[in-house]
């Protein structure tokens, strides 16, 4: 008879034993905010579909500091968020051959990030335009 | 030994099948120098302090892959982690994670190399070939396409970095896939389709939610993270042209 007897260890709280798997699972958690956020959007539209009134009351009951603090957050978490996607985006995608050599990381994540940074601002300003 | 030694106190978990129930923590008092690594501890031990303390190792200098271990929480090859960079804390040794505990420091690796047998880890010609044919020609350009997943040493630390295979072991993993991928974008191969079976399938690519800790922790830079994702789009792409084409992605 085999004396073999393998331990299988447990994997309960598998997240908190290392800093890089806490890491993970903030920037898989920012995700809820996205979430969050686009409930807070549908709500508006659902608002907009019952009249102008209706819509004027969705408008002022944002103006609640809870509401504008969540904002705030929101926007925290979301710049995390599109910080850790581009970080991690070099090992997600094929190697991309410029001139015969290989795209180092830094290029890839740094072209993405600036990518995101100018579209937000762009659409920033689009809103900001409209919205005077 | 030189004037210049310092005691170091390395916690090992220990388990023996015959004996207990489950592992514990056993702390040994070691003395090392400066150029001595943590596997060399262990062997520090089971040569002066306790015999019966079992581990895996070989050649001592990141080759061979064997006496990988998890050196205070993180998956490492013993033989090029030095005790004196823990030094005067205490060094915490165990056995790789996620995978069953033979004995001490010792994994069962059993599933792991049934995985690379499932990936058919070997050229298979798109046609049969003469030795009157020659040798394979192959670019430079078509080299660097699998050179890096050709560094693969089978320490199976991307394993111990994956919770996803610790929450469901039958994932085919980071390490073999890497090596599936390695042979699918070599130009003298012709098995993709044959392996895609495996990669769309429900050990395959989408176990993997790219938390991306193997390619931290991988020894030769094989980047086993990247292997993965590029697979789950070759995946997609398999699944789509099955409306495209009048047999699709399946065989």
């Amino acid at each position: 008879m085999s004396k073999r007897r393998p331990y299988v260890r447990p994997m309960a709280g598998w997240w908190r034993k290392n800093p890089f798997f806490v890491e993970y699972m903030i920037h898989e958690g920012t995700a809820l905010f996205v979430a969050a956020y686009a409930l807070i959007l549908l709500t508006g539209l659902v608002y907009l579909a019952h009249g102008e009134a209706a819509w004027n009351v969705w408008l002022e009951g944002l103006k609640n500091p809870w509401y504008i603090a969540f904002h705030w957050l929101a926007l925290a978490a979301m710049c995390y968020h599109t910080y850790t996607w581009f970080k991690i985006m070099p090992r997600t995608m094929p190697p991309v051959i410029v001139g015969g050599k290989r795209l180092p990381d830094f290029a890839i994540t740094g072209s993405g990030l600036a990518v995101a940074v100018t579209a937000s601002l762009a659409m920033f300003g689009l809103v900001w335009g409209m919205a005077r | 030994m030189s004037e210049n030694q310092r005691i170091i106190e390395i916690e090992v978990l220990r388990y023996h099948p015959e004996k207990d129930k489950a592992p514990y923590q056993q702390v040994f008092q070691v003395p090392f120098t400066d150029d001595m690594s943590v596997l060399q501890g262990v062997q520090y031990i089971k040569d002066y302090l306790d015999g019966s303390l079992s581990f895996r190792w070989s050649c001592r200098m990141a080759i061979c892959g064997s006496c990988g271990m998890m050196i205070n929480g993180e998956p490492s090859l013993s033989c090029e982690t030095f005790l004196r960079d823990y030094y005067p804390a205490r060094v915490r040794v165990e056995a790789l994670a996620h995978f069953p505990i033979e004995r001490d420091l010792v994994i069962n690796m059993e599933g792991f190399i049934e995985k690379l047998e499932s990936i058919q880890p070997y050229i298979i010609p798109k046609e049969p070939r003469t030795l009157a044919q020659g040798e394979y020609l192959q670019t430079p350009a078509q080299l660097g396409a699998y050179e890096q997943f050709s560094s693969c040493i089978n320490c199976m630390l991307c394993y111990a970095a994956c919770p996803q295979f610790g929450l469901n072991s039958e994932f085919v993993g980071p390490a073999a896939m890497a090596l599936l991928h390695r042979y699918n974008v070599d130009s003298r191969d012709g098995g993709k389709a044959e392996r895609m079976e495996l990669v769309n399938s429900e050990e395959g690519v989408f176990n993997c939610t790219a938390v991306g800790y193997c390619s931290e922790v991988c020894p030769k830079h094989v980047d086993p993270a990247n292997a993965v994702n590029q697979n789950k789009t070759n995946s997609a792409a398999d699944y789509f042209m099955r409306f495209l084409t009048p047999k699709g992605g399946a065989k």
